[in-house]
């Protein structure tokens, strides 16, 4: 079994959000950078679980300049047998899938899991984009995912429940909560990931789009507060002056 | 030329998120003085489809193939390609629901065409063709240039305020071309709540957390949410310990809402909170935490035991309710 992780960095959550050159590019300065928690929680942890019990290998590939690496190491940390840094900042999610897809077209591959979407910018595009590129089956919101017999079994939520859906390998899963529980790397992991292969290759591609400028949201007004005494006041406010009931 | 919207139906009705893709698609339409088309696949009620011309809809394509009815996002997409080359579309608008978030990405690629992922507002056409997003989990807003000459824009729900008039769309058949082979996706179970409201549609959401001590308390979100017909919603502490169902969590590991009223009790409202409803149009927290950050993200506010407070504000809504009629 082959299987490929696509990985993000992204700003951890508590980061503070600014831009520069006239609004047109995120600040990176102070700001700390994670892999994106769904990636590395859910989809890689899964794809190791998957070959762990019936071999194979997991091959994280992440778009970044060389700053990326110490992201890439905590992959090969956690359990990633080998990794690819495709050399570029990305422009926009097609730039990164088709990317991908030209790395990962010859070396055949079973499996592709991405986490379900970034947090940054939220887009949740690289997975179904994959997939369309390889011309495979593509479920999202995965919360169990099984491997039998060349296909893949997968829980996927839908509006007010559950689905079991059965799709043929090769396929692209996206991965959300209940797939995995992280794994915190171990010294051994650390020290291992430091020989492990990584591979750089050039992007393949341009983008289809290109973001013009940034502006912040407006910032909320203080909070009117309500006597717990008088909540038909809130009931008022709600229906006057916030006309939303 | 065209402008096409993918639709969606949930119990023979099109869903609320599909009425508004439809509404915006025929907006854009518009933008460009062309005409909004729409595409359905599987199982839809015609009478149903025939109301999208409430919206500014002028025809529906229906591939009444059931195949269509199991969710497989390589045939939608290959179905959708048909459609657009058909009514020569150079906009595709589809709802970024649960669902939509499978199919656009994917209909971005097959129809080499920049997609939006997430729209929250019309394209200005001022210069070029921008389309403006949510980004960093609702903390800024980021405008996205579309290259391409087709675009893909992914509207998020509850972005555009539809505008009703009375029209009637026609509902013509229409077969994308599909063999059985091109549905590879099968469906082997399906486990529903049923009864529920859509979270991601919902215009209000009641949402508790851990504030309110144990899943028996849960009972006055319930009655609120059944006296405003909102959906229920909670954070992931309580999801976490299966006080909840998973599929209610909100925040930035569960769903991303943006209902216009969002009220949230017993919630602190941590940061990873925040980044799943913080684009809901007004806020309500009750919490007995003066101190609570969520306050500072609150349109309005009660300091007060979640248990006490709730039940009162379901009388004094029914109350409110009874005096207007």
């Amino acid at each position: 079994m082959k299987i490929l992780v696509p990985i993000s960095k992204v700003p951890d959550t508590t980061a503070k959000i600014a831009f520069t050159d006239q609004n047109t590019k995120f600040a990176t300065d102070n700001v700390t950078f994670i892999l994106n928690p769904t990636d590395e929680w859910y989809a890689l942890v899964r794809a190791l679980e998957i070959t762990e019990k019936d071999g194979g290998t997991v091959t994280v590939i992440h778009q970044g300049g060389a700053d990326s690496e110490q992201f890439i190491r905590k992959a090969l940390a956690i359990g990633a047998t080998d990794a690819v840094r495709i050399d570029s900042e990305p422009t926009d999610a097609f730039q990164v899938a088709s990317s991908i897809f030209e790395y990962a077209k010859d070396k055949g591959f079973d499996l592709v899991i991405t986490g379900k979407e970034t947090i940054d910018y939220n887009g949740a595009q690289i997975g179904g984009m994959i997939a369309e590129l390889m011309d495979v089956p593509y479920v999202t919101l995965a919360s169990s995912l099984l491997i039998e017999n060349g296909k893949a079994t997968v829980s996927r939520d839908i509006e007010g429940g559950k689905e079991i859906v059965e799709v043929p390998m090769p396929c692209v899963i996206a991965a959300q909560k209940g797939m995995a529980e992280q794994r915190i790397p171990n010294m051994k992991g650390i020290m291992g990931a430091r020989s492990k292969p990584l591979t750089v290759v050039p992007p393949a591609n341009t983008g289809y789009t290109k973001i013009t400028s940034f502006d912040l949201a407006p910032q909320k007004t203080a909070c009117k507060l309500v006597s717990p005494d008088h909540v038909e006041e809130l009931v008022r406010l709600l229906h006057e002056e916030a006309k939303v009931i | 030329m065209s402008v096409i919207v993918y639709i969606e139906s949930i119990d023979n009705k099109v869903k609320k998120s599909s009425v508004e893709a439809a509404f915006y698609a025929s907006e854009t339409a518009k933008l460009l003085g062309i005409e909004a088309i729409a595409i359905a696949l599987g199982t839809h009620d015609t009478n149903e489809l025939a109301k999208l011309g409430n919206v500014g809809v002028s025809k529906v394509l229906h591939d009444s193939n059931t195949k269509f009815d199991q969710f497989d996002t390589r045939a939608i997409t290959k179905a959708i390609a048909a459609a657009t080359a058909q009514v020569d579309a150079s906009v595709i608008v589809i709802s970024y629901t649960q669902n939509g978030k499978a199919i656009a990405p994917r209909v971005s690629v097959r129809l080499q065409s920049g997609m939006v992922a997430g729209a929250i507002a019309l394209p200005d056409l001022s210069n070029g063709f921008v389309v403006r997003k949510n980004v960093f989990s609702g903390k800024a807003m980021a405008n996205v240039e579309v290259l391409t000459p087709k675009k893909v824009i992914a509207l998020t729900p509850n972005s555009v305020q539809k505008v009703i008039c009375e029209s009637t769309a026609v509902v013509e058949s229409f077969s994308a071309g599909l063999a059985d082979a091109d549905f590879t996706t099968l469906v082997k179970g399906v486990e529903k709540v049923s009864g529920t409201i859509s979270l991601t549609e919902a215009e209000i959401v009641v949402s508790g957390g851990r504030g309110l001590k144990g899943p028996e308390n849960w009972g006055p979100i319930e009655a609120l949410a059944k006296e405003l017909g909102a959906a229920t919603a909670c954070s992931r502490p309580v999801a976490d310990v299966h006080w909840r169902p998973h599929g209610e969590h909100v925040g930035q590991t569960g769903f991303t809402i943006r209902p216009n009223l969002y009220i949230a009790a017993g919630i602190s409202g941590a940061i990873q909170h925040l980044a799943g409803v913080n684009g809901s149009k007004v806020i309500v927290v009750i919490n007995s935490d003066a101190e609570a950050p969520f306050f500072k993200a609150a349109d309005y506010g009660i300091v007060g035991d979640a248990q006490v407070v709730l039940p009162k504000l379901v009388e004094a809504y029914k109350n409110f309710k009874a005096s207007a009629h």
